[in-house]
């Protein structure tokens, strides 16, 4: 049953996470923090006529938020600031809700719906979410 | 095992199945399972005592202050106390130490006064003396932990010799780690540096015996649920001579001699710090629970759950795990981390099979950043638990591997 939340493709994200790291002079920023786990996570970006031009994230954290940051990175990357809030609408309602996901707008994402079982974990897989969307909203 | 099986038959919840396994619970240290006579105590001040603490003059309004005031006498007695009056009613271990924080700075607590808190306390016995230091201009100052997770008892030394120190603020048991603190002699060094002193007992109840009395601190707080007992409650023990220099903490009714507009007077202690409405149905619990101590023996606990923990740590070893700390002296608790899986990932694993584990920082962040660790597992031991019940956490560990190795 396990086998269902702890997907390869999540797996490979968490070990070999895509665009971790820092951006030397983001135009945007914020950190989420997860109080419960003590999960941390930064999310930079540079922004450029409301088009993301780049995306990193830094910190620490279990596997799932892990692979949820990086499947986002590349996610929201190169798509407009609206765009990006969509996907993240998506993503939520994805692993929230128990309607079938988007897989049009999601792809590899889909594959942490497996945390709808566990919802202890939820907060794990939107916790970059909320932080790229609060880096968003304060700096834009 | 020192302890009888029996023992977990008389804790009603630990007779249930989670995903489908027997409940396995191994975090006591959060807080404790309740035996049906702690449940039952609560329950029957509803059902035949319930009436306001020191209030009505009927029959009711006697048994409830009876219980309440029960209570006291018995905490007084567990804890070696010398006077009832010593013993302050609070909704917890928490509020405790807020209590001492507020009161005792109030009367105290000076511009670029020290207080020194060792870095392994639980936020509970920081956050509040940071609130107190902030009002006052005081400073608070880390005393540092080693690698082996104790405090560092030189470093203490030279902190007492190069600061200010007005207060010491320890933890008797550490809930992150395990490590029993040296409280006496901690205690003994802070009072010849002219320190007032106070001990987060959170831990301390149900897993070691205290004598306040003989002890010099100024301050031992508790909690009521980590013992067996009912949950929004817990209490202060505070010198008769210190406590009756302080300022009340909350105003409210009960805590009065007299109130006019002109001039309100405060009753003396315990009375002064216990404003409102008191708790005397959790009050019934606590003091059931540490009537349920007393016959099991705070000793033979210790003993139980040392047997278990030194299996346990060798289990866990040979399953590939990591044990943070390796303090002298050590309740039952264990921490521990596992190569290449992250605490909240294996905390799913255990809940599956019906393992109750804790992961985090354990509201130690101080400490988890000095040890250079993100979070820990946890496993915290109490009465009803087994060696079997480790059996289950090595089952997780090795399906955990399975996926992350």
């Amino acid at each position: 049953m396990l086998q269902e939340l702890y997907q390869e493709v999540i797996l490979d994200h968490s070990k070999s996470p895509r665009n971790s790291g820092v951006i030397d002079e983001p135009s945007h920023q914020a950190e989420g923090f997860n109080p419960f786990c003590g999960d941390q996570v930064k999310v930079m970006l540079i922004v450029d006529e409301g088009l993301i031009q780049e995306i990193r994230f830094s910190g620490q954290g279990c596997a799932i938020s892990q692979a949820s940051a990086s499947m986002m990175t590349q996610a929201v990357k190169g798509h407009t600031v609206a765009e990006a809030r969509d996907i993240f609408k998506t993503f939520h309602k994805a692993v929230t809700e128990d309607d079938e996901p988007d897989i049009d707008v999601l792809n590899e994402l889909a594959s942490l719906c497996g945390v709808k079982a566990y919802p202890s974990r939820i907060k794990c897989a939107t916790l970059a979410w909320h932080a790229m969307e609060e880096a968003l909203e304060n700096h834009a | 095992m020192s302890l009888p099986s029996s023992i977990r038959c008389q804790f009603p919840a630990l007779q249930q199945e989670v995903n489908g396994r027997p409940l396995v619970y191994l975090d006591s240290a959060a807080t404790s399972q309740k035996p049906q006579r702690v449940i039952d105590a609560v329950s029957n001040f509803y059902e035949t005592s319930c009436a306001n603490v020191n209030r009505g003059a009927y029959e009711l309004g006697r048994r409830s202050t009876n219980l309440y005031e029960g209570a006291r006498t018995l905490l007084q007695e567990f804890i070696g106390a010398e006077h009832s009056e010593e013993i302050i009613f609070t909704k917890g271990c928490t509020e405790a130490i807020n209590l001492a924080a507020n009161s005792w700075s109030a009367e105290y607590l000076e511009y670029e006064d020290v207080i020194l808190v060792s870095e392994m306390e639980h936020h509970a016995n920081i956050v509040p003396w940071q609130m107190a230091a902030e009002r006052h201009g005081a400073r608070v100052i880390p005393i540092p932990v080693t690698f082996d997770c104790e405090i560092d008892l030189d470093q203490f030394e030279s902190l007492l010799r190069e600061e200010p120190v007005k207060m010491v603020a320890v933890k008797h048991i550490c809930n992150a780690t395990g490590t029993i603190n040296p409280i006496e002699q901690i205690a003994t060094m802070a009072k010849e540096a002219g320190s007032a002193v106070m001990i987060d007992g959170a831990q301390g109840l149900a897993h070691q015996r205290v004598s306040v009395k003989d002890l010099p601190i100024d301050f031992y707080a508790m909690a009521s649920h980590k013992a067996y007992g009912p949950m929004g409650i817990g209490a202060l023990y505070g010198k008769r001579e210190v406590l009756r220099e302080l300022p009340p903490y909350q105003g409210g009714g009960d805590m009065i001699r007299a109130v006019s507009f002109e001039d309100t007077t405060y009753r003396k202690p315990p009375g002064r710090f216990e404003a409102g409405t008191q708790n005397p149905a959790d009050a019934a619990g606590f003091a059931e629970a540490l009537r349920f101590i007393s016959e099991v023996g705070v000793e033979a606990l210790h003993q139980h759950e040392t047997e278990i923990r030194i299996a346990a740590e060798k289990m866990l070893q040979d399953a590939g795990a990591d044990i943070v700390g390796s303090p002298k002296e050590k309740a039952g608790i264990i921490s521990f981390v596992l190569p290449r899986i992250h605490p909240h990932d294996f905390s799913t694993f255990s809940d599956q099979l019906g393992a109750a584990i804790r992961t985090g920082h354990h509201c130690c962040m101080p400490l988890m950043s000095s040890l250079g660790l993100p979070g820990t597992a946890r496993v915290s031991l109490a009465a009803y638990n087994s060696i079997e019940d480790l059996n289950v956490l090595i089952e997780a560990i090795e399906s955990a591997r399975r996926i992350f190795a």
